[in-house]
This record gives structure tokens, sequence and C-alpha cells, in this order.
């Protein structure tokens, strides 16, 4: 057994092992923090597949988990107010279902990044970076100032959207539904790295010319990257919405971008358990440091500018290769 | 819509631009000749307009804030470049944008930290207070046209300093090729550290001057920051003329594009909707704008092609 896998093992078992013992213990509030990491680590997944795997520095990732949010957000407030979102040609109503919030809010993100990205791989480099972070703004302004869906102040939601079969309300239940949505992705995720699609796509971040040369075009396979990625962001933005019953303008700020990336840096670009190991400790800190301090973000800013600086590879790569020598 | 208006907004949005260019200038430098990008270049904006409100308020003068603020920008940009940021130049870009995301947040903490969450205050000193009548009988508030000519001066004074003197004869060779520049005897880790603490003296003073319009706050880098990335990618990155030229592109798009677009609207669309229509599109349209140039110049205005 590779030492990655005993460490992504490891992994598992205790974020397992804490949710049972809290449910044991009957402590929600940490059955909350567990389903808030197994979001940002889907919401990482999600960016790993273009970052990891397709090399694209995309600090934009904020619009699919925004727009993920605002899919759930606006079709449960018409559905809570019974009013339809609109009339003519056809109508259309608002849910309170989350498989059907879900679809819509996975086929949003994925058409939208059909066209960001159709634009910004016209770029390469730190052009990429920058005209992907400049989509964030745009959606982030335009959130802000448009008026019918609460505008600067977000949009709440009263009562947490219903899965067939389950009380979504219920702690235990919903973190389980997460979970089990994180699973899925991450085994989208070994699939897809191993498909014939996941090695071109790999190729063609290493040397895209040689890709080019064997007759496939580098554009199509990164394009369809971000396309998928931005899907299962897509996704975890809309399960974060449900999290908080709120949604606003902050899931499309720059800020949020850059934290999604955070998860993935953290624990590992293109590795499997990365954005989990991510995700875990971020929340982890968040918790703990903000407990400590009111100036936690001082803390993570010493842990991050030291992983960057002396821990290349991120939690899992740095535990993976301690010990080995370096190829 | 008034003619006296759109002269207004054309000075503000020379005044904007001008700030920005001070902001864009440095970025631009440092990519150019380093090959880094720094998200923490908002932050020693920040550092410049907090030294110049705590000089100010200590002995009450501008020009002593002014100093101050370069002066205690360019120490902390020498001193991040020193520890952190030579680390970095190798790496790759995502890398840098991690390192300095960190430092963004130990920088908007640290001063949290140590000057509380409150804002504060710098005053405009009572010679340039008030307004000064335009040919044309404007009305334009003399701090404001003070800080377009402080702008030229500087973007002057920067072309004059890598197009004439040795220091910039090196900046330049450094852009093209840090290997031979290396190779001739210029120890290249100090004239890295130079070219850094320019840029940020150049952020401070920005800092510094916007502070006195503005409050004084942690944050109130990154929005600026932002913009100064979108100007130095429409620019193209690595020159100073684009960062000037983008500049006051963007500058003339944000305060020029609401009234103009409102105007627009209203040629066809009742009043009240095409004053929502305009607020919703308005803040969106410098981004627009980078879209674009970057669709049609994937490089930027006058960018190399990379």
């Amino acid at each position: 057994m590779s030492r990655e896998r005993q460490i992504n093992i490891a992994l598992v078992i205790v974020l397992l092992t804490v949710p049972l013992w809290a449910w044991i213990k009957d402590e929600p509030f940490t059955l909350t923090l567990c389903t808030r990491m197994a979001i940002l680590a889907l919401a990482g997944v999600g960016l790993n597949i273009a970052l990891g795997l397709g090399g694209l520095v995309s600090f934009g990732h904020a619009v699919f988990f925004g727009l993920g949010g605002y899919t759930m957000g606006i079709l449960a407030s018409h559905a809570q107010t019974y009013s339809p979102l609109m009339e003519s040609p056809f109508l259309i109503e608002g849910t309170k279902s989350m498989p059907i919030i879900w679809l819509i809010a996975t086929a949003v993100s994925a058409l939208v990044a059909f066209l960001i990205g159709a634009l910004s791989l016209r770029t390469s480099g730190v052009y990429f970076i920058m005209i992907t972070l400049a989509f964030g703004q745009m959606f982030y302004y335009f959130a802000i100032s448009w008026p019918a869906y609460g505008g600067e102040d977000g949009l709440s939601i009263y009562v947490r959207n219903g899965f067939p079969g389950l009380n979504t309300l219920d702690p235990v239940q919903y973190m389980v539904l997460t979970y089990a949505l994180l699973g899925i992705a991450l085994w989208f995720f070994s699939r897809l790295a191993n498909s014939s699609f996941g090695l071109t796509l790999n190729a063609a971040r290493q040397s895209p010319g040689r890709v080019q040369a064997v007759g496939i075009r580098p554009f199509k396979v990164q394009l369809f990257a971000i396309v998928i990625s931005a899907a299962i962001t897509g996704l975890a933005g809309a399960l974060f919405a449900d999290l908080n019953r709120f949604v606003s303008p902050t899931m499309f700020s720059w800020q949020t971008s850059g934290e999604i990336m955070i998860f993935v840096i953290l624990g590992g670009v293109g590795r499997l358990f990365g954005p989990v190991a991510g995700a875990a400790l971020f929340v982890f800190l968040e918790h703990q440091l903000g407990g400590l301090s009111e100036f936690w973000h001082i803390y993570l800013g010493l842990i991050l500018l030291g992983v960057v600086l002396f821990a290349r590879g991120g939690i899992v790569g740095t535990l993976a290769e301690s010990g080995l020598k370096r190829g | 819509m008034s003619l006296m208006l759109v002269f207004e907004q054309i000075l503000n949005g020379i005044q904007f631009g001008v700030m920005l260019f001070l902001m864009a200038a440095g970025l631009t430098l440092v990519f150019g000749v380093m090959g880094l990008i720094n998200l923490a270049h908002g932050s020693l904006y920040m550092i410049g307009a907090f030294a110049a409100a705590a000089v100010a308020n200590a002995t009450g003068s501008f020009l002593l804030a002014l100093a101050a603020s370069l002066g205690v920008a360019a120490a902390a940009g020498a001193l991040v470049e020193f520890l952190v940021i030579r680390r970095l130049y190798n790496r790759d870009h995502l890398d840098q944008v991690l390192a300095t995301f960190a430092l963004i947040l130990i920088f908007s903490e640290g001063t949290r930290w140590l000057f509380g969450s409150f804002p504060l205050y710098l005053d405009i000193p009572d010679y340039l207070k008030g307004a000064v009548i335009l040919p044309g009988g404007l009305q334009y508030p003399l701090y404001r046209l003070t800080i377009i000519l402080i702008g030229l001066l500087v973007a002057i004074a920067l072309y004059l300093l890598i197009a004439k003197t040795k220091i910039g004869v090196r900046i330049r060779a450094g852009e093209n090729d840090r290997e031979m520049i290396a190779a001739l005897g210029v120890d290249i880790s100090k004239l890295y550290t130079a070219v850094f603490a320019i840029g940020a003296a150049l952020a401070g003073l920005a800092g510094a001057l916007v502070g006195a319009v503005q409050s004084v706050q942690v944050g109130m880098g990154e929005p600026v920051l932002i913009l100064a990335f979108v100007v130095i990618v429409i620019g193209g990155i690595g020159s100073i003329k684009g960062a000037f030229i983008g500049a006051l592109l963007v500058g003339l798009t944000e305060k020029l594009g609401s009234i103009l677009l409102l105007a627009l609207l209203s040629s066809f669309l009742e009043p009240a909707q095409a004053k929502s229509i305009a607020m919703m599109f308005s803040s969106m349209l410098i981004y627009i704008l980078m879209a674009v140039v970057l669709v049609v110049k994937p490089s930027g205005l006058y960018g190399r092609r990379v």
C-alpha cells in the first residue's frame, strides 16, 4: 500500500470517527462543523479538477460556488412565497426539493463555466488568473446591485429544503447526505484522474505542444475540465447555502475564491484527498484559533505561508513523501 | 446631463486614474522584473495610509505624513521582500498567489491588532482645502487637483528613472535577461529589493493621498488592489506605459461609465427603469472592459506575447 493511500485511509477514519463521537455524545455543533467541512471539501474537489489535474489556476471559482448558492436561494424563496419565477412564455415555479435544486445548480454552473472558460482560455498564465478574477468580480457586483433577490443583504430561507425520505433539519441526516455526496465526488475524481480524459488533461498541463502534436486540441480538454470542475463547485454552493439557510454576495467574493484555493493547496494540489485534508484543517483552525484569539487570521496566514514556503505539496504531499527521496 | 457634469466626471476619472497608476506602477514593475504576482501590494497601500494618519495625528504636518507614508511603506516592502518574497521568485504563480494571500491576512490582522478596528482619519491641510474655479466656471476641489498633479509628476519621474538613470538601465536589463545581468556583476538581489521598495513606496503614497479623502481602515487596500490588477492586465503586464494608459481608461470608465450608460438607456427606457439598470451594470463595467480587452488582445494592450 502506498504511503498516500495509508494517509487517505487514516484521514477517512478520523473524519468518520469525529461525527460518530459527536452523535453519540449528542453535540450537534460538532456535527455542523463536520457538515461544513464536507461541503467546503466538495467545493475544493471541484476546483482540484481544474487546478490540480488541468493546471488551470482559476481565481474565480467563487462564481460557481455563488451560482449554486443563489440557485438554491432563488428557487426556495419562490417556493416559500408560492410565487412563480416566471409565467410567460412558460410557467417556472420555485421548489424546495434538494435533488431538483442540485440538478439545476450544477447545470447553471456548468453552462456559465462553458462561457467563462471559452473566453478565459484564450489567455494563459497570469492573464488567466486575472481574467477569472475579473469574472468573479463581475458576478459579485451584479449580486450586490441586483435588488430582486436581496442585493447586498442577501437572501434568507426559513426552512431547509427537503430530500425524499430524510429529515434534513436533523444535523446528522444532513451531514450524512453531504458526506455521501463528497464520497461520490471523490470516487468520480479518482476515476476521472485515471481515465483517458484525465491523462490527456494531465498531459495538456505538462506539455500542451506535444498534446497538440498528437492531434488533440488542449483547448477542448481544458474547457471540459473547467465545466466539470464548476459543476461540482456549484453543487457545493447549493449545499453550503442550505446549511446556512442564507445566501449573500459574499459567496461570490474574491476572498471565497481564495479560500477554495487554500483548501486545495493546503491539502495538496492534484492529490485525491488534498481538498479534504485542507478543508478539515481550515475548519479545525477556524474553530480552534477563532476561540483563542479574535485575530486568528494572523495564525492562519502564518501557517499558510509556512506550507507554501516549506511544505510544497501540501499536507498530503508532504506526509506522503517524507522519508522518501524526492524525484 | 449637463456638459459641466461630464467635465467634472472626466476630472474625477483622471484623479482616480492617476491614483490607480501609483498602485499599478509598482505591481507591474515587480511583475516585469521579478515575474512575481504580489497580492500583498494592497497591504502596502494600507500601511502607507496608517503611517500617514499616525504621523499626522502626532505632528500635525501633512507633508511629514506623506514622507512617512513613503518611508514606512518602502521599509515594510524591503523587509517583506527580504524575508518572504525573494523565496518566491522561482516558484510558479500559484505559490506566489497563495503566499502573498497569506501576507494579506497577516498584515490586515496585524494592523487591526495595532490600531484597533475603528477607522482613523487623516485631514486635508488648510492650504489644500477649498475649491478652485477652472476655465468654463467649474468649481473643483483643490485637493483633487493636487492629487492629479502629484500623480502626473510621479509618472514623469518614474519614466525618467527607468529611461535615463543607471538603475533604470539595470531594471530594464533585469526584465530582459536576469542571468546575463547577474553575470555582468550587478547584485541582482539588491536590485530586486530596490525595485520592490520603490513599488511599495508608491503604493504607500497612494494610500496616504486617498486616506485624506476617505477613512483609513483595515481592508482599504484590497478593492484598490483588484482594480490595480485590472489596470496592469489591460495595459499589458510589465509595461509602465500600459499601466498609465490602463489606469486612465479604468479611472474614466469608473467615473464616466455610469452617467453615460444612464444617458444611453434613458434615450429609450423610462427614467426609473433606466436608472435601476444603469445602477446594476455600472459597477460591472470595468470588469467587462477588462474581459473584452483580454479576449481581443490576450496579453493586454502593450504586453509582450506570453
